[in-house]
């Protein structure tokens, strides 16, 4: 058991803390956004925020989380309007079947916490952990680098 | 044409028969029944005689003015639901703002006839002319197994086509005669745009939801009038996707999204050779684990039941199966290879195989062509590798089945569950979610059959979850397949013959075929099966042929010592479409200038599912390793429904085809398949992506399909530039296996 932060909101955890936080999200929570992909690490599709860090769910113990603060897709978004990630991701129309797609939100909306302006090999680096099946690669780095445009020209 | 068999896509017809009633609320219902001259044979039987129609889908105008479209396919990524609502709201000269697409639901009641009656009508009154007819259709629904098929390319073809298009101008008619009844005045003198009718010379407007009821009086006619390309307004358009909002918030639900009151979560393990048995289980370490609470034999799989995926994951880890295998644990790659071969040889030496084109004389053109070349290419099994995991979640209750799940054909998986827990097919309901991809994965059941199986053990809702383990291990793959060709030149360096032999014809029929004109062609195949269970996978067998016929005629180019494009692009002969699709990708590329040192740039041009498209592939080979640095397409599918959709779907052919061609291999190994999840089944990632540019030629000719046709000429478009880059002809895939560092 743990207590966790997800979303802002103090939670209490009752899950055996070997547990991946990635079956705690999705089953006790019921936050089902968040996805299991390879069970490994090798996909990024259950990506969360551990205090703010992109970090793969399926491969980190509940115990892990203790303490810490969780933002999982559902808790993107800045009050009732969607993060500037998520609005780009529409502008550029980049969802296919979108199962990969909160992960790689996640990935990008930490890369853009980290560097505000990303260069072609900071998104590399950032992203090469989330596998899209569709092969929406090109419209995911187009989407990236609208968002940090309009981050820039909202701050 | 002296082809032995030619395969046909029947020609659908625009007479439909279009019902209409008006439901509950006001709302106006009108439905559209096809009469396909159907490819699949099913549906033939099932529509034999000219009158006979297939109910196809319904679109409702609601009292809240909102325009509903009831379509009979899945979203898995494809942006089907988006182009059929464009369809449907372009002909009603409805408000796009106002359009919602919702997948026929339930199927059972769908397809049910009675059913399906209350469904759609709810429990209002039928104009009685329309009974019989309402009967019949939907009758022939419930027998025509297939027709909820999302596969080939065929939404927007067929439903689009002769379905939204045609439902939308006939309510649309409908409307207008309403609404010049009402206000009295020429139907023709009425406007109809937004989802209103306005009636400029008494200054009336009014929302086509005031219309409904009055509207669903009239006999829909028969042949509603179309409109003429220049008059679309919404088709043609890149209207943004319906369902990209929800894929962005993590709302938007797959199957395994599913969750239910006291919902059990199942892992499970079928037999790693494919064909074994359950011989025993040892459950004791499993049962002592937390969480574990039911192992249920299959027989051919072991599931763990649990309280959720976690603990029935670990409980599957800690089971001890004995499986039994029969000898089948002997099969290894290199036997299936040489099984191949010698299938291959004996259908040369005894002149056996299944006789696909037989044009001229080959054997004689052989032995009078001034330079002959053979070449002899190779596909692995491939695995499907969906991001979403096959799942299912079953809940036998109160006499049905319930089922919620992610499959490219509901009717199918309905059947295939009814049929393993002995159940009427109308007692099991098909709840489907949006597919987390599927490339021709989820056309199959074995994941709902064994969801039933494990719930009617549970006698509780139960989900049942795959591991990426077993996603690889158990897929229904892409054919391995060996394909040999012999070609020949004349003085002039003319091809003059083509002869290929492969095994295993899968479909479609014409995948090996070229659209080049050599006189003498020699197509046929050679069966030799083995247990590897197949399935179809993103162009089913396109994708294999196009990377053995494009790379051979690239051969032959290079044997001619002619420029590949220049080669091709002669031998199109009364191939306008061929020709201009080659033309626009060659020249968009920059065909000719020289592509930078250690670079080389192949071509490659394929027809699949109506579509033609050829792709420009550049690439550098670096101490062995193969950049691909850009990919140009160019395809024309007669008419882009939504642009920007057919640009996402080759984008997304090429992507799926480019990771295939460079690292993709399934192979077996005593009997099982070796690789197992991403580490070392590798996809193409972000930082290995091509620029990818895509030009849309609108030929204005039949519409083609858009989900498979970029898969195919993107492997021997890329075998082709490595060759030009520094000579070496890949005839294996994946590129991976071979050593470049030359």
């Amino acid at each position: 058991m743990a207590e966790v932060t997800i979303n802002g909101v103090a939670r209490h955890l009752a899950a055996d803390p070997d547990m991946p936080l990635l079956w705690a999200i999705r089953e006790e929570l019921g936050l089902t956004g968040t996805k299991f992909g390879c069970g490994i690490a090798q996909c990024g599709a259950c990506t969360v925020h551990l205090d703010g860090v992109a970090v793969r769910s399926c491969t980190t113990p509940l115990r892990a989380a203790a303490g810490r603060s969780v933002t999982t897709i559902e808790g993107l978004q800045a009050g009732d309007g969607r993060h500037p990630v998520q609005q780009a991701w529409i502008d550029e129309q980049v969802p296919q079947c979108g199962y990969c797609q909160s992960g790689q939100i996640m990935s990008a909306a930490a890369l853009l916490a980290r560097i505000p302006a990303p260069t072609d090999n900071d998104i590399d680096a950032a992203m090469r952990g989330n596998i899209c099946r569709c092969g929406t690669y090109s419209r995911i780095r187009r989407a990236i680098k609208r968002a940090a445009g309009e981050g820039r020209s909202n701050g | 044409m002296a082809d032995a068999k030619k395969t046909r896509l029947g020609k659908w017809t625009r007479r439909g028969l279009i019902t209409a009633g008006v439901v509950t609320g006001g709302a106006l219902v009108v439905g559209v029944a096809i009469r396909p001259g159907h490819r699949a044979p099913k549906l033939r039987d099932v529509v034999a005689d000219a009158d006979e129609a297939l109910l196809n889908l319904w679109v409702k105008i609601g009292a809240d003015n909102r325009t509903t479209a009831i379509v009979p396919h899945a979203e898995m990524g494809q942006g089907v639901h988006t182009a059929l609502a464009q369809m449907l709201a372009d002909e009603l000269d409805a408000d796009w703002n106002l359009v919602d697409v919702q997948e026929a639901p339930a199927h059972a009641e769908y397809a049910n006839h009675n059913l399906a009656k209350g469904f759609l009508f709810g429990d209002a009154e039928i104009p009685h002319a329309l009974v019989g007819t309402v009967d019949g259709v939907v009758l022939k629904l419930t027998q025509a197994m297939d027709l909820q098929v999302t596969g080939g390319s065929l939404s927007v073809r067929a439903t689009g086509l002769h379905g939204m298009r045609v439902a939308g101008a006939a309510a649309r008619e409908m409307l207008a005669k309403a609404a010049a009844a009402d206000w009295k005045v020429p139907a023709r003198e009425l406007v109809l745009k937004n989802s209103h009718v306005s009636h400029d010379a008494s200054g009336r407007t009014a929302a086509y939801a005031d219309f409904a009821s009055a509207a669903a009086q009239f006999a829909p006619s028969s042949k509603p009038k179309l409109k003429d390309p220049g008059a679309f307004t919404v088709i043609g358009t890149s209207a943004k996707r319906l369902d990209i909002p929800a894929k962005v918030d993590g709302s938007a639900a797959f199957g395994i999204d599913a969750q239910l009151p006291d919902l059990k979560t199942a892992t499970i393990r079928g037999c790693p050779v494919f064909g074994g048995r359950v011989a025993a289980v040892d459950e004791a370490a499993a049962r002592r684990l937390p969480g574990v609470e039911r192992i249920v034999n299959l027989g051919d799989a072991v599931a763990v039941v649990a309280d959720g995926y976690w603990h029935a994951h670990r409980g599957l880890a800690a089971l001890d199966i004995e499986w039994s295998t029969d000898g089948r644990e002997a099969l290894d790659q290199a036997g299936i290879f040489a099984q191949f071969d010698g299938a291959l040889a004996r259908a040369e030496i005894e002149d056996d195989g299944d006789v696909e084109v037989d044009r001229g004389d080959c054997e004689a053109a052989l032995v009078a062509a001034s330079s002959r070349l053979e070449g002899e290419y190779r596909v692995p099994y491939l695995a499907h590798a969906a991001m979403e995991p096959m799942n299912c979640t079953a809940w036998l209750h109160d006499g049905v089945c319930e089922i919620w799940t992610g499959t490219q054909n509901p009717l199918g998986a309905r059947a295939a569950a009814a049929e393993a827990i002995r159940f009427e097919p109308e007692n099991v309901i098909v709840h489907n979610a949006y597919l987390g991809g599927a490339f021709g994965r989820r056309s199959v059941h074995d994941y709902v059959v064994q969801a039933a199986r494990v719930a009617e053990a549970t006698k509780a809702p139960t989900k049942l979850v795959w591991s990426r383990e077993e996603d690889i291990a158990q897929d229904k793959y892409r054919p391995a397949v060996t394909s040999r060709f012999r070609g020949g030149l004349d003085d002039d360096g003319h091809p003059v013959v083509w002869t290929n032999l492969y095994v295993d014809k899968h479909e479609p029929a014409e995948a090996p075929r070229i659209p080049y004109a050599i006189a003498n062609q020699r197509i046929a195949s050679m069966p030799s099966p083995t247990h590897v269970p197949f399935g179809v996978w993103r162009a089913v067998d396109h994708s294999q042929h196009a990377f053995f016929t494009e790379s051979f005629i690239d051969e032959l180019a290079v044997l001619a010592n002619r420029d590949p494009y220049r080669f091709r692009r002669d031998l199109l002969v009364d191939k306008p479409r061929h020709r201009k699709v080659l033309d626009t990708a060659a020249n968009t590329a920059g065909w000719g200038t020289a592509p930078g040192p250690g670079r080389g740039r192949g071509i490659a041009l394929h027809e699949s599912f109506g579509s033609i498209v050829a792709e420009v592939v550049e690439a550098r080979v670096d101490a062995g390793k193969v950049r691909v640095e850009r990919v140009v397409c160019a395809v024309d599918a007669g008419y882009a429904v939504n642009p920007d959709g057919l640009v996402a779907q080759m984008e997304s052919g090429i992507v799926y085809g480019l990771t295939a061609a460079l690292y993709g291999e399934i192979s077996l190994e005593q009997g099982r398949v070796k690789q197992s999840n991403f580490h070392d089944y590798p996809m193409l990632r972000i930082d290995e992506m091509p620029q990818v540019e895509t030009v849309i030629v609108d030929s204005g000719g039949p519409l083609g399909g858009a989900g498979e046709p970029g898969t195919p000429p993107l492997a021997p478009a890329l075998a082709n530039a490595i060759h030009d880059a520094i000579g070496v002809r890949i005839r294996e895939l994946p590129i991976s296996k071979h050593n470049l560092n030359v």
